[in-house]
């Protein structure tokens, strides 16, 4: 009697075990698909996208082909449609909002990251993640308000002093290139700033001690070894904040003048894709237009990816480089 | 100024006559100094309210090895780092009493300027990601030295002084990163003579080695007191007995004992030495 006790409790055991590590297996094995949809979704979510631009595009593809990208009329009547200007347009907002947004938003964030206290660093990184909450729409009625209006009360002072370039030329109205490139710049400021503090915050110590141990200066340590060893990082929050103003719509469309033209001037108004796309759906009887601004819709994506993809490879060539020599 | 309570009349042995009373010392500045470096007079430090070294008096001789042992957590590291005002990149420290290099006040000196004369090697060897030449031309930069031949030969001394020059001259532009971790912490060693230090502190540099780099180290370290003083922190006591000529037990924030290493080890006046050499504890 007691071994046949003993022996099923052998024989419990030994199944108890392997139910045990069935379960396990199993569990794991669902744990691994969920995650695994999870991250096929993306792919799943992105591919759709592009196929229903596609789709939906098919009767403006059909009647401007290629010549689509370089046409720059945009005639409802006729229902002639160009992609040009607004290219021109949401390109030439981002990289001014870029240029005024880099200096400020790198240099701020060295300042939080490496020379603020703690204290005042955090504080100041809290208003800055408000700011980034801020919706767009905010942003275009102060821009409408008060940004425009600073400019015109600052257009003489321009000439003054830039209007030998060609990109101060002509008459000013106030709502322009100009204007939404201050507002975009505005709108991508916190992103640079706060994700730059987070990579150089995430700089190891080692790297500054380094530098200090050897004499150098407090910015010399920053600006030559710890600034460079979070480049990476720099360049993906700018990358993020471009994304950001290439596809900004609401506040853009309220400071940016609406109108499709390519001027080299920075005064002259001007028109982005996801503007247009914004104002005109409501109004997309014809099936040529709603087809005309979906494509638009597919270009935006296409330059999105682009500016991404070349961001990428930059990025990997660099690190490269920065190895190498 | 004057201090009475010196380390060698604490262990009450006077370790050759290298190390003077400090009266005589005063007194005869010329001849007493020629051998002293740095000296720490009574000096407390503090993490807040924590205070993590109490009253330390010591004086450190040039040309020489000077070893601090002791467990972890008592305050040997910290003591180290006081000496080229590196403990200044942690808030809210505060140091009091002195320090001085070749008689003048550490805290008086531009940290920068110190930072050159006393260089400091750390625990986890720390190259820049940058190419094996670069990181040691980098302290050269900062200190103002330009381009061309005269850098190109300091790099290249700088690495002979670390005995790597034959194992990377080949291949000077390749990362830092590619070598492997005994090389790249005598990169940081040569990085480290690059600027011609004065005294070179080295921060337990061999803990993340295997014996042979360790070995390899403790070579360099013999060479180099020829031409720079060194002070290192261990936790490796054969480590200190092999490449220092005086030792100081740090145990508590307090330095129980300081004299010459032989004496430290074989002869310890002070009890809980003997324990922490003989192994009994620590």
């Amino acid at each position: 009697m007691e071994t046949s006790e003993i022996s099923t409790n052998r024989a419990r055991s030994p199944e108890r075990a392997r139910r045990f590590s069935d379960r396990l297996a199993s569990g794991d094995t669902a744990a691994n698909l969920i995650v695994f949809l999870a991250a096929a979704s993306i792919v799943f979510i992105t591919s759709w996208i592009v196929f229903e631009l596609y789709r939906n595009s098919a009767a403006s593809r059909h009647e401007f082909g290629w010549s689509f990208l370089t046409g720059s009329s945009w005639d409802p009547v006729n229902e002639h449609y160009g992609a040009l200007p607004f290219i021109y347009g949401t390109i030439v907002t981002s990289a001014l909002a870029l240029l005024m947004a880099i200096p400020f938003g790198v240099g701020a964030a060295i300042f939080l990251a490496e020379l603020a206290p703690p204290r005042i660093s955090n504080a100041l990184t809290f208003l800055i993640e408000l700011l980034a909450a801020v919706p767009s729409v905010i942003y275009g009625l102060l821009g409408i308000f008060v940004l425009v209006p600073m400019l015109k009360s600052a257009e003489p002072a321009i000439r003054a002093t830039l209007g030998f370039l060609p990109f101060f030329k002509g008459p000013f109205y106030g709502v322009s290139l100009l204007a939404a490139g201050f507002v975009l710049a505005v709108m991508i400021v916190p992103f640079i700033i706060s994700i730059s503090r987070e990579v150089l915050l995430a700089v190891p110590a080692d790297q500054r001690e380094a530098a200090l141990a050897l004499g150098a200066t407090k910015w010399e340590s920053t600006w030559d070894i710890v600034v460079p060893f979070a480049g990476k990082g720099i360049v993906g929050s700018i990358f993020l904040a471009l994304a950001r103003s290439l596809g900004e719509t609401m506040a853009v469309t309220m400071v940016i003048g609406n109108t499709p033209q390519i001027s080299m001037s920075l005064f002259a108004p001007g028109y982005s894709i996801a503007a247009v796309i914004a104002n005109e759906f409501a109004e997309a009887s014809s099936e040529m237009l709603r087809s005309t601004l979906i494509e638009l819709g597919m270009v935006l994506f296409a330059l999105t990816f682009l500016i991404n993809g070349f961001a990428r490879i930059l990025i990997i060539t660099t690190s490269k480089k920065g190895n190498a020599t | 100024m004057e201090n009475p309570i010196r380390v060698t009349s604490v262990t009450g042995t006077t370790p050759g006559s290298s190390a003077l009373p400090r009266g005589a010392e005063a007194g005869s500045k010329g001849a007493g100094t020629a051998e002293l470096k740095l000296r720490a007079s009574n000096l407390n430090f503090f993490y807040g309210k924590f205070q993590a070294l109490h009253d330390i008096n010591l004086d450190i001789h040039e040309n020489r090895v000077t070893a601090f042992i002791g467990p972890s957590g008592c305050g040997k590291s910290t003591f180290l780092r006081t000496l080229n005002r590196m403990h200044e990149m942690v808030r809210n420290t505060r140091v009091e009493g002195e320090v001085e290099l070749d008689g003048q006040d550490i805290f008086g000196l531009e940290v920068s300027q110190l930072r050159r004369r006393v260089g400091m090697v750390f625990q986890k060897s720390n190259p820049f990601p940058k190419s094996i030449f670069d990181n040691v031309a980098y302290g050269l930069r900062v200190n103002g030295f330009a381009g061309g031949k005269p850098l190109h030969d300091a790099v290249e001394s700088s690495l002979r002084r670390a005995a790597l020059w034959e194992e990377v001259k080949d291949k000077l532009n390749d990362s830092a990163y590619s070598l492997s971790g005994g090389q790249q912490q005598r990169l940081c060693i040569a990085r480290a003579l690059a600027v011609n230090p004065e005294v070179l502190l080295l921060d337990e540099p061999c803990s993340a080695l295997d014996p042979i780099a360790t070995a390899k180290i403790e070579d360099l370290i013999f060479q180099l007191k020829d031409s720079c003083t060194l002070v290192i922190v261990t936790h490796n006591m054969q480590q200190a007995a092999r490449v220092a000529e005086y030792t100081g037990f740090f145990l508590l924030g307090r330095l129980v004992e300081f004299d010459k290493t032989t004496t430290i080890f074989k002869n310890p006046a002070q009890k809980e030495t003997e324990d922490y050499v003989t192994g009994r504890f620590g």
